[in-house]
Order: structure tokens, then sequence, then C-alpha cells
């Protein structure tokens, strides 16, 4: 909780009193405040320069160095301050951290230094206010960066160790994909890429006209068909390579379904493929043409060095993410060239031997002037065709001109955005978690003094001593406050697991009991008030009775233990009650025309015959809730009769 | 007052003219906009002496010392405005949703209804809840209640008063909080306080009732010793 709020307590407690009127049962007493010695200064001397401070402001973090007793460690009699031997500069930092609820980071000192001063103090550093944390923590990782390069350019290549006891598969697959790691997998690394530069240059230069055979010396062939025997050779000799590495890669993945469907091995598979095909097809004229066209896939094998190059796979996902601004490109682009076809060729229709013999013809023209290619096969004639023709490549410029910088700067900005962006989120999750924790902290820390039986009002001595030795004096107060709302309102503050249970049995049981109960009326949407507000008439006794929420606040668990088991009649003490393990809290509404206590506690009444015999132990939760409604329909009055006192029912 | 407002003060008075024509409008329309502006960036506000508020109050000086230092840590400005209080309850009660209740908690707190509660009246208020006697302190409960301050509570303000402390609790409640539960409290309520039966609370009804009811009395004594 912010210190400041500890300043308005006064005021929120005194607002309470607004609730006064209004409490069904009688508020808790306030926590015993001892006498405060009054505010005091104190002197904290860092390295020779003296820092005054009210005790208040230190007081108001109890769980850092400063703000607990741990201070005392440092107190000096002889001159009656408090002694630090740490740096002063620093210290000041963090005395404003007291005094201002916000810590922040000094601009000039090492982010190291500030740290150890963070950690001695016992200051967190998630502490570190919104005005400084973002430079905080670039400074820190590029700290922990650059200290983890140094680290790593110490250690002579050796890598991150294995797990004693990795598989040949998890070896394998980290020799893949770190190919430094082993010599290895190196000299794998570097054979693979040999073989992928010879199977393209094997495919480019197939297909260059060698001088003829002896056969035939007149007559230019591709080397392809010169030398059939020794490239088909190569390209077996690659593709076998190429078959192992994929199967390879297949059996050391770890995930092999996620590896299927990833774009590399698809690549793979795409460059190994027509090879197979080829061999399979029988080698006939029909089917000689798609054959020749598969071969077209070989040079996919090119994108096999994507994983041997970085620049690659950057200029991949740059692609990917500018699709947007690409696809805008193209549609305005096609755009464009619908419409200056179009005209080009109703511009030329009347020209006899014109090479406008169509719009789409036209596309061809359109394109090539746009994009200032300007090849002249296609030319117009007419003067109209010759105006429209120069306004097509006066706006091809711009039009294609447009679009690119933006896609640069759309680049450019996605990948700091994205850079940025991580960050940001990380950012946001730790302030949010911070939200969450401080939230989640007081509610907590609530309900966990509730279920140390902390809300004891004649408890024991000792015990109450107990979970009181931990608080503060203003988590005291503050949880007296949460204390006197639930009794004006009768209700009491839960976790969201126990809430989900009562929900969850109260919809289960609101059911049995409807069937099975015979003693009461039926069960209405009301039945499951809390029995604490005791004004109403003697049917709300018998709803209340009913209510499962007794059954409901003990989880199934606590009904188990209810189940066939005997029980002594004697109520046991309240303290001891609340003393259970199990989360069972006892509502007690200790008011004059009081009704019943709701008990949650599985401590049945000996004395109602039909409790000890519960419904069959493989009745399920349903038999169960019916039992213990009737029992606490008939058993109520009998339980712990030293605390409640029934009024005329 | 120690009320001091820069060089606000010099531009309270506006002298008025007696024929209004188009320039004195627009003159006046210039000089509001000034106000304004400093007003926005000169709100500051400095409490009466100590000894005034010692002799108003029943606190000592040291108490009043430290209040007020607290509270001058926390607004700076010296004056709290709603939002701030709204925050200052919600971080007090974070289960549920404290706004409502903090909104009736500060329009009963801000007794000349300005929008602001400066140091004054917020140690007025505490003096009465925490040190005042038990008919102060149930007449500043019923000056509560009564939300449009008419004098009388009805059972519409009561629904709301009662709608808001329930608001606080949250949804993570045992037993689970029914639609109708502050319906049925605030009936509850006035079945005790509405002695006649006329569907409305008056002040003297409200301090009988009170006064009849011990649990009341004893939880009054509760907030004594809170400083």
């Amino acid at each position: 909780m912010a210190a400041g709020v500890a300043t308005w307590l006064p005021f929120a407690r005194a607002a309470a009193v607004g609730w006064l009127p209004l409490a069904q049962q009688p508020l808790p007493p306030a926590p015993g405040v001892k006498a405060s010695r009054g505010d005091e200064v104190l002197v904290v001397n860092v390295s020779g320069r003296r820092f005054e401070t009210w005790k208040n402001t230190l007081d108001r973090y109890p769980d850092t160095l400063l703000g607990s007793s741990e201070k005392e460690f440092f107190y000096d009699a002889d001159s009656g301050e408090y002694f630090f031997d740490r740096d002063p500069d620093m210290f000041r930092h963090v005395l404003n951290f007291y005094r201002t609820g916000r810590l922040h980071c000094p601009r000039q000192e090492c982010i190291q230094a500030f740290d150890e001063e963070l950690a001695f103090y016992g200051l967190v550093p998630e502490l570190v206010g919104d005005c400084c944390l973002e430079e905080y923590r670039d400074r820190k990782k590029e700290n922990a960066e650059r200290l983890a390069e140094d680290e790593e350019a110490e250690q002579t290549g050796d890598g991150p160790a294995l797990p004693v006891g990795s598989t040949l598969r998890q070896r394998l697959w980290r020799a893949f994909e770190n190919p430094h790691t082993s010599t290895a997998a190196l000299v794998f690394y570097y054979v693979t890429g040999f073989f992928i530069a010879v199977s393209v240059i094997a495919n480019v230069v197939e297909t260059i006209p060698c001088r003829g055979s002896a056969r035939r010396p007149s007559r230019e062939q591709p080397c392809g068909d010169r030398f059939p025997m020794a490239f088909f050779c190569m390209d077996t000799a690659c593709v076998l390579i190429f078959t192992g590495e994929y199967l390879l890669r297949l059996f050391a993945a770890p995930s092999r379904c996620r590896f299927l469907r990833s774009v590399m091995s698809l690549i793979d598979v795409v460059a190994i493929l027509p090879y197979y095909i080829g061999l399979l097809v029988p080698k006939n004229e029909d089917v000689s043409g798609a054959f020749v066209t598969l071969r077209v896939f070989r040079v996919f094998r090119i994108f096999k060095f994507s994983r041997h190059s970085q620049g690659l796979r950057i200029l991949g996902y740059t692609l990917k993410s500018c699709a947007s601004e690409l696809g805008f490109l193209l549609f305005s682009l096609t755009m464009a060239i619908i419409i200056f076809a179009t005209v080009m060729f109703y511009a030329e229709k009347g020209t006899s031997k014109t090479n406008f013999t169509s719009i789409p013809a036209a596309f061809w023209y359109t394109i090539v002037t746009m994009t200032t290619l300007g090849y002249g096969d296609m030319v117009p004639s007419t003067i109209a065709g010759k105006i429209f023709g120069s306004i097509c490549s006066l706006s091809g410029v711009l039009v294609i001109a447009l679009p690119v910088p933006v896609i640069v700067s759309n680049f450019s900005r996605i990948y700091h955005q994205n850079q940025r962006a991580d960050k940001r989120r990380a950012q946001q999750k730790v302030r949010l978690a911070r939200i969450r924790l401080a939230k989640s902290g007081t509610t907590n820390a609530f309900l966990q003094y509730k279920q140390n039986g902390g809300l004891e009002d004649s408890g024991s001595g000792e015990e109450q001593a107990l979970c009181v030795r931990n608080r503060s004096a203003f988590e005291q107060q503050h949880h007296h406050l949460l204390h006197c709302l639930e009794k004006t309102t009768c209700h009491e503050f839960t976790d969201e697991l126990t809430f989900s249970e009562a929900l969850g049995a109260v919809s289960l049981g609101g059911r049995t009991s409807r069937s099975t109960s015979v003693s009461s009326q039926p069960v209405g949407p009301g039945s499951l008030l809390s029995s604490c507000c005791p004004r109403r008439a003697k049917r709300r006794a018998i709803r209340l009775a009913n209510s499962t929420a007794s059954v409901s606040r003990g989880s199934m668990q606590e009904l188990d233990t209810l189940a066939g088991l005997q029980r002594s009649p004697a109520p046991q003490s309240r303290s001891s009650l609340n003393a259970k393990p199990h989360d069972s809290l006892d509502l007690n509404c200790d008011s004059r025309d009081f009704v019943a206590a709701i008990i949650s506690i599985p401590t049945p009444p000996a004395n109602s015959p039909d409790e000890s015999q519960p419904s069959s132990p493989g009745g399920g939760g349903g038999g169960r809730a019916s039992s213990t409604l009737r029992n606490s329909s008939l058993g109520t009055p009998c339980l712990l009769p030293e605390t409640v006192k029934i009024s005329s029912l | 007052m120690g009320a001091v407002m820069g060089t606000f003060s010099s531009l309270q008075t506006k002298q008025r003219r007696p024929s209004k024509d188009i320039a004195w409008w627009y003159y006046q329309y210039q000089r509001d906009k000034i106000e304004d502006e400093l007003e926005m960036t000169m709100v500051c506000h400095r409490p009466e002496g100590l000894e005034q508020l010692e002799a108003q109050t029943n606190f000592t000086k040291r108490e009043l010392q430290v209040l007020y230092r607290g509270f001058k840590n926390e607004c700076p400005s010296g004056v709290v405005n709603e939002e701030t209080f709204k925050q200052i309850y919600a971080q007090f009660f974070p289960h549920g949703d404290a706004s409502t209740y903090a909104h009736y908690l500060f329009n009963a707190f801000d007794t000349t209804q300005t929008g602001s509660v400066k140091f004054e009246d917020f140690v007025t208020a505490l003096s009465i809840l925490l040190r005042g006697t038990v008919h102060e302190k149930l007449r500043w409960t019923f000056n509560l209640y009564d939300i449009n301050k008419d004098g009388y509570i009805n059972k519409e303000e009561m629904m709301d008063i009662v709608k808001a402390i329930y608001d606080m609790m949250g949804k993570y409640t045992y037993p689970v909080l029914k639609e109708d539960t502050p319906r049925q409290h605030v009936d509850v309520f006035f079945q005790k306080m509405d002695k006649n039966k006329d569907g409305i609370v008056t002040l003297d009804e409200f301090l009988e009732s009170c006064q009849e009811d011990d649990n009341i009395m004893r939880s009054l004594q509760l907030f004594q010793n809170v400083i």
C-alpha cells in the first residue's frame, strides 16, 4: 500500500462512523493503540553526511531496512544517530523515496552501484518510479548484455554445456540448430552448403549451350543434354545428401508436426521431390513436358541457403510484415493498369496493324510504360494514343514511387516498433503485476489475518498475540476497518476460490434442498441470506436453517470429513474452532434477537440421529448436502450453545 | 480567512459599467479567461493559523501538526478534490468499488459545497467524528445520509447509501451477496428509525432511535483514539 495512504487512515477510520447506525451487529473494538512516542526526528549519518527525517517518514515502508527494526543494528548510542558506511549520494535517492513514495534513478551513477544500494536498503528494483523506470531498465539491460557478451568472449567457443543425459536426438537437433557447437556439426553445415551451391550451379550450367558432341559436331546442345550422365550423377548425389539431411532433421526434431509445418522443411521437400517424381514417372512423351516443368522447382534449392544466411531470413520476414503495403502497391498498380490499358486500347482502336489488339494486350504496354521500362515492342501511333501514353508514363512514376518509400519507412518503423513494443509489453506486465500484487497484497493480508483467527474478540490471549505480532500498527487499524465493514453488512470478504465454490454449492444445494428437505418450507431465492440480520420474523430463521451457505462454505472435502464420523457432542471453544486447518470461519453475530449461527465447521451434533449416517458415501455431493441441510435445520439450536442465543422461534 | 489566492483576489471584484456595449462584453470575456487560467495555475490554499484551528477543534497542537504534515505531503496544493478522495478510499477498500461511498463522504466533508475539501474542513470533520460528543457524531452521520441536505432521510437516499456501502464489499463475499440484500437492510433500518412510520426519518427520530440502541452507542466510542 502506498505510504501516503497511512496519512489518510484517520480519515478513513473516522468516516467509518457513517456505517455505525446501519450496522446490525456490534462493531469490533479498535486495536489497542500503544502510546505513540510522538513524532521525533531521526538522524541518519551516511559516511559523514547527516540526514534528518521524521520517524514517521521512515515507518512508511516497514519492510525495508530503514523502516524496520533492522536499522537498530546500525544505531550508535554514543552519538544518538544511525550510521551507515555507504554512498551518501545514493542515499539521497533512497531517502527521497521514503519522503515522496517515488524512487528515482540517478542519471550519472552506474546502474550496478545503484542496484547494490537498493539491495542493501531492502528496496526492490520494481519500486523505481514510472518516470525513471524505462531508462533504468534500458540501462540495466544494456549492462546485462554487455556483461553477457564479455562472458561469452571469455569462454573459448565452448557453447552451452549439454545436459549430461541428453539423448542422441537432442544432440542431433542441437547440432543442426547451432552448427558452431561441435566440429561435426560445422562440417555438416559446410558440406550441405557446398552441395546446395553445387546443385544450383549445375542447374544453371545445364542449360548453357555446349559445343556439339562428337556425333553431331555442328549442332549446339545444352550441356545438360550433352553430358546427361554426369549431370544426373551430380543431381543424384545432391538429392541424396538433401534427403539424408531432411530425414535426419525430421528424426531429431523435438516436435515433428511443427517441423513438418515449418517453412524450411517445406522448402526442403519441394527441393527434393521433383527428382523422385522424375524417377518414378516413366519416360514417355506425354508427361515429359510436365516432368520438365518440375525441374523448375529445383531452383527452390537456393532457398535452402536461408538456413545459412541470416540476411535472407530477415528479408523474408520483412516482406511478410510489409505484406499490406505491398498489397496496396499491387492494387493501385492494377487499377492504373486497367484504366490506362482501356484508354490506350480505345485510342488505338482505329489504327490498322496495331499491336493493341485487345485490352489485355494493352496491359503489357501499360506495365512496361508505367515502370519506365519502355521496351518499344508496342508503340502508340495515334496522337491521342501518344498523349495518353505520356500521361501513363508520368503517372507510372508517381504510382510506383509513392508506395516504395512508404514501404521502406514502414519497414524501419515496424522494426523499431517491434523493439519498443516488446519493451513496453514487458514494462506493462510488470506494472500490472505490481498493481495486482499491491492489491492482492492488501486483500490477502486481511484474508490471511482472518484465517489465522485474528478476528477473535474474546480469544485466548496467546493466540491473539501470535497473530497480532507480525502486523504493523497501520495494518492493525486497516484490518479493523475492514472488519467493521464486514460487520456492518453482515457479509464477509472472501477470495475468488471460495466464492466460486460457494456459488457452485449454492446452486447444487438449492436443488437438493427443494427435493429432499422435509421439514421445511420450500426454499426460495432469498433463503441464502445470512442469518445475522435478525429483525425479520421467524420465517427467516427457518429459511436460514435451510440455507446451504453452511454447506457451501465448507468445501466438498469438509463434507467428506463430515460423512460417517462420530463426533463428540461437546462443542469446541471458538478459538480452537478457528484454529482448525480447514478454511472455516465462524460468522458469529452476537446480537440480542439473534436466531442462529451459520456453522460451517464439520462439528455436527451427535444428537440428530439421521446425521451420523449421511447418505451413502458414494451418494455424491448432493446427497451429502441434503444431509447436512437437515443437520443444520435440526441441529443448529444445539450447536455451540454458549455462543448462540436463540430467540423465540 | 487565511485563504491566499495569489493575484486572484485582486480580480475578484468585477466593476460593472453602466452601459453594456460590445466592447465591455469582450473585455469581461477576456478577463474571465485570464481568471480561469490563473485559477488553474494558482490553486493554492493555506490554512488558518495553528492557534485558531486548535481553538476550533478538539485536537492538540501536536496532533494538528501531524495531521497537516501528512495532508500537505499528499496534497501540496492544500485542497483535496473528489477524485483524490475516491482514489484514497479505493486504496483502503481494494476489494470492491468505493467510489460511490467516497462521493457521499466527500459531500459530507465539503460543508460549503465548493467541490474541494480544505484542511480546515478536513480537520473540523475529523474533530467531530473522533472527538465530538455523541450528539455531534450522530448529527454528522445524519448529514451524511441526507444526500440532498433537505433535513430528511427518505428511503431512496438510504437505499443509495446502503448500496454504496455494499459496493465496497466487492464481489467475493461470504455469504454470496444477493440482489435485495441492500433493500432488506434498508427496510430493517427504517423499521427501527422511523418512529411515526411516515416514510422519512427526521433528525430527532434519528437521534432518538440511535440513542436507544446500545450497540450503536457502544460503537460510537470505538474510534476515539485514532490519531
